[in-house]
């Protein structure tokens, strides 16, 4: 076991990445997450990968997808208003089913919005974020060893299922440090056949491409591809119950919401009230079974959002609406109180929503 | 549980972040759960920095110190700021050369240190930050010398070791103080 | 004895292209040139969006579709996934390249991006049937320009080798075109050293053919020739634009 560092969630996937076996990243500047780029622009150079400062989000997803079309791994990073500007490439991606990690370390939005953390970017995260019918399955990490982790988990999830893993972050774990240990055991790589690599005149011309234009067999691709969506829905699903064996009251969170609701549970369970977590840490897709099992014992499940309220909308597809679902939140960059959840909790074990 | 949570506050420039690094680094090398967290953005380039810092002995739930234990003010600003939010019975330090006022809590212990004046007496002009971490870490009972060397040799990268004896130096001005 | 034969890295299959359309002169000189280079087995070609966006389907070579606009950035990324073996080239027309591609364009360019871009320039949207594009001359009639072309509202069309020209990362800009015979050959010689600068490695090499679509230009095929030299080159001239190593090797003697 190597010793722990001190690292920052940016830096620590960075350093992940390289240990995964990526060795080309494509970026654009922008905070909370410019130091993914320069940890990159250090380090590729000495390894032989490739670090390339793109003139738009739009061409690094591009030159991502260019990348992976070779079959290697590939990353490229940015944050909200960056990560919209990547969507056009991500519909692509999944059109022509090429896997590739992206990283998003959200800031508040909409449009410029600001540059404090935030998670408003669940919706565009997990339903889809471009045109078309598609996918990502997306990891929230909620410490810096878990932005490590889930970047080597996203890269073998992108192989696997040839698709886009997004790891969903948010300014806080890209800047905080904390120890890591970064021992990972690394695979051998994923076969990839479908990768176009120069025929070598000893096959037949492979073809990246998302172009249909006869609808049946447009149809029949997105058939086959939510056939592997369904399978990485029963068997990917990740997430941390904390405190649920005898919680009578569930508090929902992911990433560093789910960090204050700790704080606040632990002080709620002094008080003498029963009250756990669920942590999602893949958000698609969306683990259902742990709210499922929680819908019919506790009496209200507080969702700890830095966001209107967006992941507050699965919980309650997933508790299928047994018990109310309130919301606990701070948007723009704030970030909620331990003793903002704490008084929800305390509103919930107190009769709370009617 | 038993938890530090220590907010470092002062201009950019002044070393804030670097002694939060320190101060993190020294609980991770004595075995304690750490987590640091830096104000970021515009306000990073000469405005108003801060971090957080917790030592725990348990994982360390949200980074975001909001009631400190400990608050270093290193600007008025920061006084100013952070001084109602400090824990009752907690401690405050202040860097007497620049911040002229008293702090006006009488629920806390207050340290005065002018530490950018003993820095430039001491021909350490950059180490003010490193004046106060000395004095933070005798106040919190802290202060000893395998921690403050296994640490500061992690936050000062080899190629710097000259470093290491001149920040130990100031430490223990503060210490000492 | 075969006096005339498909080019081997040219597919076996039905191009879409209309009636009189320079796009299949094009792709066979492309063929022809990856042929006699022996590069077919380490190609990996770029097609478009727009008239060409099923260039996939009519080269031999390993090829990717790229979004519109995004050819120059995908080459890029597959180019730099293994720079030593792969020979890199987008198939482009104006819409993408000079519209809503330019500023992949423009860097891949201003980098050296060791790739070859074939751009053709037939100053209209085809595959969308016949709006304005950014090289549609001034008062040209298209869909989206139907009183001609007005430059007070929609400005002047866009000359790409002569814009490229004023940086100094491109190796290598021709301007040709493929209306006769003699073009035809020009052209070829081009696009043979577009791709030659790559295996040599010299860098970002950009061959512009001028090209014509009866289609939507609403003329015949002959008509559409005719065009090209009455209308196009006067705006459009033919030339070498840049040629970095041989300025330099003109330089030392």
């Amino acid at each position: 076991m190597a010793d722990k560092v001190l690292m920052k969630g940016n830096e620590a996937i960075a350093e992940a990445a390289i240990i995964a076996g990526c060795r080309h990243y494509f970026g654009y500047p922008i905070t909370p997450q410019t130091e993914i780029a320069a940890y990159m622009a250090k380090r590729m150079p000495k390894i032989g990968g490739t670090f390339l400062q793109a003139e738009s989000e739009i061409a690094a997803i591009n030159m991502v997808y260019g990348v992976s079309s070779t079959g290697k791994r590939v990353m490229t990073s940015s944050s909200s208003p960056g990560i919209s500007l990547k969507g056009e490439g991500l519909s692509y991606l999944a059109g022509a089913d090429l896997p590739a990690l992206v990283i998003n370390v959200q800031r508040g939005g909409p449009g410029l919005g600001g540059i404090q953390p935030s998670q408003s970017d669940y919706f565009q995260a997990t339903k889809g974020g471009a045109h078309g019918d598609f996918r990502m399955i997306v990891l929230a990490p909620s410490s810096v060893q878990e932005m490590a982790d889930m970047t080597v988990k996203g890269f073998d999830l992108a192989d696997k299922y040839r698709m886009t893993a997004m790891v969903l972050a948010d300014g806080t774990m890209g800047q905080m440090m904390e120890p890591v240990s970064l021992d990972y055991e690394i695979g051998a790589p994923v076969e990839k056949p479908w990768a176009t690599t120069g025929t070598k005149m000893e096959r037949p011309h492979n073809i990246v491409n998302s172009l249909f234009l006869v609808p049946d067999e447009l149809e029949k691709s997105n058939f086959e591809r939510f056939e592997r969506y369904k399978y990485i829905e029963e068997n990917e699903c990740m997430y941390e119950e904390y405190m649920m064996d005898d919680a009578e009251i569930c508090v929902t969170a992911f990433g560093i919401a789910a960090r204050v609701s700790k704080n606040a549970i632990n002080a709620a369970r002094e008080m003498g009230i029963k009250v756990g977590l669920i942590r999602p840490i893949t958000l698609w897709p969306f683990p259902v079974a742990p709210y499922r099992k929680a819908a019919d014992k506790v009496k209200e499940i507080i969702s700890v959002e830095l966001s209107m309220g967006q992941m507050i909308e699965d919980v309650k597809l997933a508790s299928e609406c047994k018990v109310p679902v309130t919301l606990c939140n701070r948007v723009g960059g704030m970030i909620p109180s331990p003793e903002q959840v704490l008084d929800a909790i305390k509103n919930a074990a107190n009769g709370g929503a009617k | 549980m038993s938890a530090t949570q220590m907010l470092i506050a002062g201009f950019g420039g002044q070393g804030i972040l670097f002694t939060g690094k320190f101060l993190a680094y020294k609980g991770l090398v004595e075995g304690k759960e750490v987590s640091w967290l830096p104000s970021y953005g515009p306000e990073m380039r000469g405005g108003t920095a801060s971090c957080s810092v917790i030592l725990s002995d348990e994982p360390v739930g949200s980074p975001i110190v909001s009631t400190p234990d400990v608050l270093v003010a290193m600007n008025l600003p920061s006084l100013d700021k952070y001084e109602d939010s400090v824990a009752p019975g907690g401690i405050i330090i202040v860097d007497s050369t620049l911040i002229e006022r008293e702090v006006k809590r009488d629920d806390v212990t207050v340290y005065y240190v002018p530490a950018t004046k003993l820095a430039s007496d001491n021909e350490m002009p950059t180490l003010a930050n490193m004046i106060i971490a000395g004095k933070l870490l005798k106040a919190t009972d802290s202060f000893t010398d395998e921690g403050v060397d296994a640490a500061l040799k992690k936050v000062i990268s080899a190629k710097r070791a000259d470093m290491l004896d001149v920040n130990k130096k100031a430490m223990q001005i503060g210490a000492d103080c | 004895m075969v006096v005339f034969e498909k080019p081997k890295a040219l597919a076996d299959v039905q191009m879409h292209y209309c009636p009189g359309c320079t796009h299949g002169i094009v792709h066979r000189l492309v063929a022809e040139v990856i042929d006699e280079l022996g590069i077919e087995g380490r190609t990996i070609g770029i097609a478009p969006v727009g008239c060409s966006v099923m260039a996939y389907n009519y080269f031999n070579c390993d090829m990717i579709e790229a979004a519109h606009g995004r050819a120059p950035a995908v080459a890029t990324g597959v180019k730099r996934s293994d720079p030593e073996n792969n020979i890199v080239f987008t198939y482009q027309g104006d819409g993408d390249l000079a519209s809503i591609g330019m500023a992949e364009t423009v860097h891949s360019a201003a980098r050296n991006e060791n790739i070859t871009i074939i751009f053709i320039n037939n100053a209209i949207y085809g595959m969308t049937g016949g709006q304005m594009a950014p090289t549609s001359l001034p008062g040209q009639v298209t869909q989206t320009s139907p009183y001609g072309r007005d430059t007070d509202a929609c400005g002047f069309p866009i000359r790409v080798c002569e814009m490229l020209s004023t940086l100094d990362g491109p190796e290598y800009l021709e301007r040709v075109t493929v209306n006769n015979v003699k073009n035809v050959k020009n052209a070829k010689k081009a696009i043979k050293k577009a791709f030659q600068n790559q295996i040599d490695g010299k860098g970002f090499s950009l061959v512009e053919v001028v090209s014509s679509c009866p289609t939507n230009w609403g003329m015949t095929p002959q008509d559409a020739l005719k065009w090209i030299d009455e209308k196009m080159l006067p705006y459009y001239p033919l030339g070498v634009y840049k040629d970095r190593s041989a300025a330099a090797e003109k330089e030392e003697k």
